[in-house]
């Protein structure tokens, strides 16, 4: 309750200032950079960081083989320090043979069904956690590179309409909170400026794992918007958006949140 | 391993002094349903905490902790220890379920 009285005053606040500004390349800051000095630690040290563990369930679903082929991901892909180095900081990406951007969960699931012959992981499921956290590691440091890919351009260009068009029996939008509002306090969080390069994270407000497009839903519920479901082409084209409003920040991923 | 009891991260030094105190931390993944949360179908999920955790040298118990429901899922544990000599350590947690994990690790003085 007292988020949703937080918003409205945050609504009386930023009415004046309706017109949306982008946050400067240089003005950017991770999550990371919002948390309390002991979270921040929890995120930077391995041994602390309970997204590690994730990681090691991801290193060993890596060698598992399953489906009707019978394959590991590293049957095919040979070792991920080596074969997954720089992959998740250049997701979305365009899939030719889906002629449509997937997600880094999403290819991961598309080598899962067209690839081992199984059946796909099902959204915010542990297994497709563990892979994308696994994956995500070994681009971290990597600065978040979006490719130069025409045939992503329709798909940003309507993440950045969603991002900017007001949603919600609160009439917000993405922008009026990450654009113009960051650093300023809603309820007792500091609102970032929602940046997608420490997913999946593992949230102590979850006490577990999630993805990228879980928090986009809590932040849809949060201005009481219907959320997209898990895999809504609005999650990827917010996240092409995204990655490109992120480029050249480093990953972190798995990072830690609040 | 079984029902929630998950992997086990532990961090100590390979090697150490011989009579130096060294750092070990050790983080189960576990979610510590503490028995008051409701499940998506608005039942209460049944209490399942880790209630016990021991770390044993060479057998014997250098630190042993009891749980309780105000503990974070993935209990994380930090603890010292003075090396006399290299060894085994194992560790063990144990949940309201009866399952237990065991992990271990080697010390070498130097
Ligand atoms: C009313 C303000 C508000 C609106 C509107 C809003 N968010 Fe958020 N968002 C927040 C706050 C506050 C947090 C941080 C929550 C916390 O730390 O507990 C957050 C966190 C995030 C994060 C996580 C960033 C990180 O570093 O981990 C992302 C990504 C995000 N929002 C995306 C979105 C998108 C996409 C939309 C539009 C669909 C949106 N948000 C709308 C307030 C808002
Ligand atoms: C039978 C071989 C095979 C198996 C098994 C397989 N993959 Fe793939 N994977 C491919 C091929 C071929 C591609 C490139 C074509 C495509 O995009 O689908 C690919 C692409 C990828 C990519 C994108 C790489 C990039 O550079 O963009 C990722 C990530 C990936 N696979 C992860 C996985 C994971 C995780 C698993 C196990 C769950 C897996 N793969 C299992 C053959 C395989």
């Amino acid at each position: 309750m007292s988020r949703v009285r937080a918003v409205i005053v945050l609504v009386c606040a930023s009415a004046a200032s309706l017109a949306h500004a982008e946050v400067a390349l240089d003005q950017r800051k991770s999550g990371a950079d919002f948390m309390s000095a002991a979270t921040r630690a929890m995120q930077d040290d391995d041994t602390a960081n309970p997204a590690m563990l994730s990681t090691l369930d991801g290193e060993s679903l890596w060698t598992e083989k399953a489906g009707d082929a019978q394959k590991s991901c590293g049957d095919c892909h040979g070792p991920a320090p080596q074969s997954m180095k720089g992959v998740a900081a250049r997701y979305p990406a365009y899939n030719v043979a889906r002629k449509a951007p997937l997600d880094l969960s999403g290819q991961v699931n598309a080598c899962r069904t067209d690839q081992q012959k199984a059946e796909a992981f099902k959204p915010e499921s542990a297994q497709l956690l563990a892979l994308s956290a696994y994956i995500g590691l070994q681009s971290r440091g990597m600065p978040v590179s979006p490719p130069d890919d025409a045939r992503l351009a329709p798909s940003r260009a309507q993440g950045e309409a969603l991002w900017s068009q007001r949603i919600g029996q609160l009439n917000f939008s993405c922008a009026q909170c990450h654009d113009d509002n960051w650093g300023k306090r809603l309820g007792s969080a500091l609102i970032p400026q929602a940046h997608p390069n420490a997913y999946p994270i593992y949230r102590l407000d979850w006490q577990g794992m999630g993805s990228l497009q879980r928090r986009f839903r809590n932040c849809m519920s949060g201005v009481r918007a219907q959320a997209y479901p898990y895999g809504a082409q609005e999650f990827i084209d917010l996240e092409v958006f995204l990655s490109h409003r992120a480029r050249g920040m480093p990953v972190e991923t798995p990072g830690v949140r609040p | 391993m079984a029902g929630n009891m998950g992997r086990a991260l532990i961090s100590l030094p390979a090697k150490a002094k011989r009579g130096a105190v060294i750092e070990i931390r050790a983080m189960i993944a576990h979610p510590m349903e503490t028995g008051y949360r409701p499940d998506s179908q608005g039942r209460l999920a049944p209490r399942d905490i880790v209630n016990r955790f021991e770390c044993l040298f060479e057998g014997e118990q250098v630190f042993a902790a009891d749980l309780f429901p105000a503990m974070s899922a993935n209990p994380y544990l930090s603890f010292t220890m003075r090396v006399d000599a290299g060894g085994e350590l194992a560790f063990r947690w144990r949940d309201d379920s009866g399952a237990m994990a065991e992990e271990k690790r080697r010390i070498e003085v130097e």
